[in-house]
């Protein structure tokens, strides 16, 4: 509207030039995200966009030692699929990374908040001093607590077995902690939790200092006790961290692979006691059959899109105030 | 009123016990790992463990580092860890500022992409990373295993740099545009400055990230020379039946050592800047 009323105006020769320069300076301001953005999507784009067409394209063909020498899988259609949907090991430890997973995650998430609520009670010595330790083992590299684990739950001189008999909890003189699926995954887990622990109280911690203090007081005066408290006043505020602390454990601890592949060790590694990452390690890359490796890529990325919807839309809501 | 007092006190030492137990089972392993680092190889066996080295020896930090390709894989870390990150952190601050600053029609898909790669399971990715990249013969060889980690650095870089930038007052940068600075001279002039602690904390998150990763490095580098140091440590054990715990743990030891004086340094900042957004909503 404004170009047909301003257009007897800038009749003139500058007058459109000028305006001229105009629209090229606001396409340029308009550009000037997109070139921003550009660097980093075109590493993404290439790094990240070329593998995954090549991971379905692999996950259609047959493709071993032979074909990756010879630059030339052979295509078999769905079969990879058929054959992984057909084998009970993929039903079998599906079901176990499920288990294990929400196991991890609710150990997490409940003994997070619990250490949470218990810093703010503590002496403010106390609170510096296990903040501090949260932070130190949080620093640790996951390769290097593997090691330390497997240095205290060895059998022949490890400090845990010589603990816990010391407590009188039972006699664990050489007790092997690596003999069963069972004991071998619930170590993974302590591994897990105690690692996962820092940055869960930390960011709990933090969102407890949110909590208004004159709403506590006004409740208090009402006559609520601390469990109503913790219910209706708290536990809304810590809500949306809670919930995204959560998706994340679930992410992560579903695709966990450090942690269990280096603390059971490669010689205890079985189809009796895979995850979803082993099973995809072992099946695919170890075995070199990259083509079904390829099936179980998918399915595996498939099952952890559907667990992180929740949460990405709920990111994308934060980042997109600009 | 004094008994209820009492009571309180009671109460507030009961949970400061509690809080010291914990303090303690949290930080055994640590302790542990140092601890055995300078213990004698008859205390390390012994059935009965030695709490605390009085007489701490150095021998099992010399062991670990005249193993061998300890000097060379540390290196290949180092190169790995810097070019990643020095690429990463340019190309992420960027698009950090698009974010921060611009509205443009496809931002939230960028958003979207830039969240979700970093929720991809890493396990599912080392197929066809490992396929494509021994198609262009860069498996065995650090430019791929550098090509990898940008995938999962950058969108790190960018969401956090992104959150460091939205603390800055963007009225700073309009006053500057007022008092007639050009774009690029409110960046350089201003922005840069201004995210220089920013900038600081989102490289060494960075470096820790790449320098502690595992299951890539394990999977694309075959050749002991050229592995990091988080593979070599996972293959310190090796097949021996009689491990050397000391040599393993001052290993652990000189391995953790960067990370947790890095950590230490900037983890007020980073734990600020990925839950400001949580805490928002």
């Amino acid at each position: 509207m404004h170009e047909t009323s301003s257009n007897a105006a800038a009749g003139t020769l500058l007058g459109t030039s000028r305006r001229r320069r105009r629209f090229w300076n606001r396409t340029l301001q308009g550009a000037v995200p997109y070139g921003l953005i550009l660097p980093v999507l075109v590493v993404i784009g290439v790094i990240l966009g070329y593998p995954l067409y090549w991971l379905v394209k692999l996950s259609t063909q047959r493709y071993g030692l032979f074909e990756l020498i010879r630059h030339q899988g052979v295509g078999v259609g769905l079969d990879n699929y058929s054959s992984v949907l057909h084998d009970g090991v993929f039903w079998r430890t599906l079901l176990r990374t499920v288990v294990f997973t929400a196991v991890n995650v609710t150990l997490t998430m409940v003994i997070g908040m619990l250490l949470a609520l218990l810093l703010v009670r503590v002496s403010t010595y106390v609170r510096v001093l296990l903040s501090a330790g949260l932070v130190l083992v949080w620093s640790m590299p996951v390769v290097v607590a593997v090691q330390v684990w497997y240095w205290m739950t060895n059998y022949e001189n490890g400090v845990v077995n010589y603990v816990l008999s010391k407590l009188g909890i039972g006699d664990f003189y050489q007790h092997d902690w690596y003999a069963t699926t069972f004991s071998q995954l619930s170590i993974v887990t302590l591994l897990i939790v105690w690692g996962a622990l820092p940055f869960v109280v930390i960011t709990i911690y933090a969102g407890l200092a949110q909590v208004p203090p004159d709403l506590v007081e006004a409740a208090e005066v009402d006559g609520a006790r601390g469990w109503r408290i913790f219910l209706d006043i708290t536990l809304p505020i810590l809500r949306p961290i809670l919930l995204i602390l959560t998706s994340l454990s679930i992410i992560w601890d579903f695709g966990v692979f450090t942690q269990p592949y280096l603390l059971i060790g490669q010689a205890k590694i079985t189809s009796g006691n895979y995850l979803m990452s082993i099973y995809l390690f072992e099946e695919g890359y170890f075995k070199s059959d990259f083509g079904r490796g390829a099936a179980i890529s998918i399915l595996m990325l498939l099952i952890v899109g559907v667990l992180s919807v929740a949460y990405v839309r709920r990111m994308v809501r934060f980042g997109d105030a600009p | 009123m004094s008994k209820r007092r009492r009571g309180r006190r009671a109460r507030q030492a009961g949970w400061n016990a509690v809080g010291l137990a914990i303090f303690v089972v949290m930080v055994f392993p640590v302790f542990w790992m140092i601890s055995t680092a300078f213990k004698s190889n008859e205390q390390i066996v012994s059935l009965s463990p030695t709490w605390f080295p009085l007489h701490p020896t150095l021998q099992h930090f010399r062991d670990a580092m005249n193993k061998p390709f300890f000097w060379v894989d540390v290196r290949n870390s180092l190169i790995v860890v810097c070019v990643t990150v020095a690429i990463s952190i340019v190309l992420a601050f960027l698009a950090a500022v698009a974010l921060a600053r611009y509205g443009f029609a496809g931002r939230k898909l960028f958003v979207v992409l830039v969240i979700g790669i970093q929720m991809l399971p890493q396990a599912g990715l080392i197929i066809p990373l490992y396929v494509v990249l021994a198609r262009y013969h860069q498996t065995n060889a650090l430019t791929g295993l550098i090509i990898t980690y940008m995938t999962f650095v950058l969108p790190f870089c960018v969401w956090t740099l992104r959150g460091f930038l939205l603390g800055i007052p963007k009225e700073l940068e309009e006053a500057a545009m007022v008092d007639g600075s050009t774009r690029l001279g409110v960046f350089i002039k201003i922005l840069l400055p201004l995210m220089g602690p920013g900038l600081v904390a989102t490289s060494v998150f960075a470096f820790i990230t790449t320098w502690n990763e595992y299951i890539f490095a394990r999977v694309l580098l075959n050749d002991q020379s050229k592995q990091t140091v988080t593979v070599w440590l996972s293959y310190f054990l090796g097949s021996s039946r009689h491990t050397d715990w000391g040599a393993l743990m001052a290993a652990s030891t000189l391995t953790a050592i960067p990370v947790v004086v890095f950590f230490l340094l900037v983890q007020r900042r980073i734990a600020f800047g990925l839950t400001s957004g949580a805490v928002r909503g």
